[in-house]
């Protein structure tokens, strides 16, 4: 039986123990008519070998177009050892270090982590992690109203430049607390915030204002006069950054003359497989000040009985399985697998490693929008400068562009006319450090060609049957 | 040692990035970071030896036995792990238009139709990312119910005390009351509290069957039409569903909303604390409220829906959807299994928890609910031990671990003074349970001869019993590299 290790004789010997005749009766407490039926839906079971085959046909009909798209997700190359580390049973098969003594990997290794993040963002203190980074900034705004206490109003400022999908997750999980994410219009020419706009939604008593740099757009904002107006005006800043790219832009803990206080963002750059979506982590950092209010779990530094250095987990008092209805969150089991793979990421890379990856995907990204912006009919949105994303204008639908583009092999970017539709026709293209200048001239080259051909939608890829 | 105290200046010993750092002079000045983040510097030798060694110090399923009730700590097949990791999915940007995506999102349309079958639900969304976001995800369903209805007065959300914490956490998030409802001596929700506690303000009750007691809500169809003629919506928190599989039904229960940690049920890692899948199935009536995105099938084309076709969902839970990696290790196992393999889950399942608790009966034990069936797990409450010998919960925990077994879950559920709650699972064989149960009893001969084992215990393992009074006091969250 799949992964059931009882014979004939163990299970006799078993119901015997437990007195009864046979493995039905333990189930003799359930109503006889609530049985359930044969579940018919479900295919029958399958050897390793047929699995096998049925995975990798599915894995095969997804694409392998080279990636231009960003938008949250990006490619980055990971070190081989860091997955093969990281998917030892001794990390991927334990559960929350409750047991600490029976954990001090785990928990030593969230130590580090926390450590590294604190340390990438000039945070004073990091949690051992969120969901993801949208989830992430929900619950750094929840964590702003515990925090400011000299603000009554529970009003949030979001700049529209704010990644539209951490903005509707987070309304999603504080709509139920009264709480008001006013959004702040971004500047039509540069793509960022400016104060002025800020200043105009931010009359009166607001509890945060969100900055995330770079923004959705891949631009730069102005984040240290922002951060110094408002913590003139008694405000918290929550920032949203992309930690790989705070290895060389000024990190959150420097904005301003006195750094944000709560910094948040998915740490999917720092070796977590784009993987359709997920596994990925939220990172959630702040003021030592704040620690109290942090959601999740955190591990500190202590002692055993015979003073030796030894880790738990601590500041338990806010959690649920310790304050239930008045925990600072809900959050029990948060992603300790993607934070070790990204440990162990931090760690082989080191900053010099991380500098240089980000810097390559700026050159590349500055490489790939200047041959794009050469071909006639493609521009850049907004000036100033871009970070790894850059979004331009297109004369032509951008749906059908990127369309004709896939059929060429060449995942060109997101489309923003669905969330932007201000901006009309227009793509963001993404650029890491895994395009190498052919991939970018491939790309150049398809996109001359699309537009000179004139739009047209592309074929529907044949469906591969299916044999099992 | 940590990995900083490793660390070397001007050390660099991976070839894991580009040689040369390109120019980023075009950046204006003040948006640059002005000094190196404070990263260990070590060679991959050192940080793949220093990442193995601290691994090495774990207790995990693949190395003990591991037997921490509610928490359904069962073998994680290796093959799920190696097919979700095939580069065509560990490739797939999650922005990718859906007709490039077919093999990944047909995996989810069939994993949703799984759980909807396994669990007699209509429908099912894998967005939320753990128990608590699919707890999360029920409850502003429910909420959105009401109001749909007009029925705003519906604030109150009711919860029996052996609940987890996550529970009346998650109430309190979507912005309700909690309101706690008393357990009977004998595992089943007090139905009399129950009908006391139920009005127009009730908006639903969160309710774990089999409970966290280890034991089945045999007055479940009562409670259901209590709830359900007050007006209010039946949760069921599926963190137990391991014991019923295939048995059973929430959405036969009477359900409305239920979610599924894929992470205990369907065998997906823990990964020393995440990442998990919360996965929320829903009764009919609740099918527009489902969080985004959801998977759907047209003439064998698959796509996501969103907002622009679910106008009344509650929205998003996170940037994509759910932990896809997660994801697909359970329809793996799912597929592994089939449907005979999932009734099997429960049969053997209940079979080693009612073992064990004819064993630990035999051996002297004092359950905390007897004459009854144990579900897939049972509690000893050791407050006899505790007064006779002046030994706690925590004392045994530390000793088995001593022992080489990881401890089942203490000091949970609150209701149990000094309770054990134990879940084997049905992936471990006889000789486990047997070896575990003789650990126990030698554990309780020590505590009547020699508490002081027990209270010095651990002796055997990295280190000693920590200092948490310390930790929270003097905190220490994080190094700084000078
Ligand atoms: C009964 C019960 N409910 C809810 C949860 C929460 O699930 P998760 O940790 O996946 O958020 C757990 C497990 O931790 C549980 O045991």
């Amino acid at each position: 039986m799949p992964f059931i290790p009882h014979t004939e004789q163990e299970i006799t010997q078993m119901l015997a123990t437990i007195g009864v005749d046979s493995m039905e009766d333990l189930f003799d407490e359930i109503p006889a008519h609530l049985r359930a039926p044969e579940l018919k839906a479900i295919p029958k079971g399958m050897t390793e070998m047929e699995v096998s085959r049925l995975m990798h046909q599915r894995a095969d009909k997804n694409t392998k177009a080279l990636c231009f798209l960003g938008a949250g997700a990006y490619q980055h190359h990971i070190p081989a050892a860091v997955w093969e580390i990281t998917t030892r049973g001794e990390f991927y098969s334990a559960y929350t270090p409750y047991q600490a003594e029976a954990s001090q990997g785990t928990l030593q290794l969230t130590y580090e982590f926390q450590s590294m993040i604190a340390a990438l963002t000039a945070m004073d203190v990091s949690n051992a992690s969120m969901y993801d980074g949208a989830s992430s900034l929900a619950e750094a705004i929840l964590m702003s109203v515990r925090a400011n206490r000299k603000s009554k109003s529970r009003k949030i400022l979001i700049p529209t430049s704010v990644n539209p999908v951490y903005r509707k997750t987070a309304e999603t999980i504080v709509k139920g607390q009264q709480i008001d994410l006013v959004e702040v219009p971004y500047d039509g020419s540069t793509g960022t915030v400016t104060l002025e706009q800020i200043k105009q939604q931010g009359e009166g008593d607001i509890t945060a204002v969100v900055l995330q740099q770079p923004n959705f757009f891949g631009c730069l904002e102005a984040v240290d006069e922002i951060t110094n107006w408002a913590h003139d005006n008694n405000i918290l800043v929550i920032a949203v950054v992309n930690p790989l790219l705070i290895t060389v832009l000024n990190p959150p803990g420097q904005w301003g003359v006195s750094g944000v206080d709560i910094a948040c963002g998915d740490g999917q750059p720092l070796g977590a497989p784009m993987s359709a979506g997920g596994p990925y982590y939220g990172l959630l950092c702040c003021k030592q000040a704040l620690v109290r209010q942090m959601p999740g779990r955190i591990v500190g530094r202590t002692v055993d009985l015979d003073g030796k250095e030894g880790f738990v987990l601590t500041l338990q008092a806010r959690e649920q399985h310790i304050r239930r209805s008045k925990a600072t969150s809900n959050i029990c089991t948060n992603q300790g697998l993607v934070v070790t793979a990204s440990t162990i990421h931090m760690a082989i890379m080191g900053a010099k490693g991380l500098e240089n990856t980000a810097a390559a995907c700026f050159a590349n990204n500055n490489l790939l929008v200047e041959k794009l912006t050469a071909i006639s009919g493609v521009k850049k949105a907004f000036s100033g400068t871009h970070f790894h994303e850059t979004v331009l204008q297109l004369d032509v639908n951008a749906a059908q562009v990127l369309r004709a583009l896939m059929a060429k092999g060449i995942l060109g970017g997101f489309d923003l006319s669905e969330d932007y539709p201000e901006l009309g026709t227009a793509i963001m293209v993404c650029t890491t450090e895994m395009r190498s200048e052919a991939d970018i001239e491939a790309y150049a080259t398809a996109m001359q060609e699309v537009l000179a051909a004139g739009v047209v939608s592309a074929e529907k890829v044949p469906a591969t049957p299916e044999v099992v | 040692m940590l990995i900083f105290e490793h660390s070397s200046k001007g050390r660099q010993g991976a070839p894991q990035s580009p040689v040369e750092k390109a120019s980023i002079s075009a950046i204006p000045e003040n948006l640059l970071r002005k000094d190196s983040a404070a990263l260990p510097e070590v060679s991959e030798l050192q940080a793949v030896r220093h990442y193995t060694r601290l691994s090495q110090k774990n207790f995990s399923i693949d190395t003990e036995f591991y037997p921490l009730g509610s928490c359904t700590m069962k073998y994680n097949p290796r093959a799920c792990n190696t097919l979700a990791m095939l580069p065509g999915f560990l490739n797939a940007h999650p922005l990718t238009p859906d007709e490039q995506n077919q093999g990944f999102l047909s995996c989810m349309y069939d994993l949703q139709s799984m759980l909807c079958e396994a669990t007699g639900m209509a429908a099912f969304s894998l967005a939320p990312m753990a128990g608590a976001q699919g707890e999360f995800s029920g409850v502003a369903m429910i909420d959105a119910y009401h109001k749909s209805r007009g029925e705003h007065e519906r604030k109150e959300i009711l919860i029996p005390d052996a609940a987890h914490g996550t529970n009346p956490a998650t109430a309190v998030m979507c912005g309700f009351k909690v309101r706690e409802i008393p357990t009977l001596d004998n595992g089943d929700v007090d139905i009399d509290a129950l009908k006391q506690c139920v009005g127009p303000q009730t908006a639903g009750l969160m309710l774990t069957n089999p409970s966290t007691l280890g034991v089945f809500e045999r007055n479940i169809e009562a409670i259901a039409k209590v709830i359900h003629d007050a007006g209010g919506l039946l949760y069921y928190d599926g963190a137990n569903l391991n014991a019923i599989l295939g048995k059973i039904r929430p959405g036969d229960m009477g359900f409305d909303v239920i979610h599924s940690n894929l992470h205990k049920t369907f065998s997906t890692p823990h990964g020393g604390g995440g990442p998990g899948s919360g996965a929320v199935g829903v009764a009919k009536r609740l099918i527009p409220f489902l969080p985004l995105p959801t998977v759907t099938q047209e003439d064998g084309n698959y796509r996501y829906l969103t907002a622009k076709d679910c106008p009344q969902s509650i929205g998003r839970l996170s940037a994509f959807m759910g932990n896809p990696g997660v994801l697909l290790r359970a329809f793996i196992y799912m597929r592994f299994l089939g449907r005979e393999g999932m009734v099997r889950v429960a049969e053997f399942a209940t079979l080693n928890a009612n073992y064990m608790m004819a064993e630990a009966k035999r051996r002297g034990f004092t359950l905390a609910i007897d004459h009854r069936r144990a579900s897939h797990e049972f509690i000893i409450t050791l407050k006899n031990e505790a007064r006779d010998y002046h030994v706690s919960a925590m004392d045994f925990a530390k000793r088995l671990l001593d022992l080489g077994y990881h401890a089942p879950t203490t000091y949970f559920p609150l209701l149990v003074p000094e309770c054990l709650l134990i879940e084997p699972t049905e992936s471990e064989a006889k000789e486990a349970l047997d070896g575990f149960m003789d650990a126990l009893e030698q554990i309780l001969h020590e505590a009547e001869t020699n508490p002081e084992l027990l209270h010095a215990a651990p002796q055997t393992l990295p280190v000693k019993r920590l200092d948490e009074v310390r930790a929270a006091k003097q905190l220490d969250l994080t190094y700084k590299m000078s």
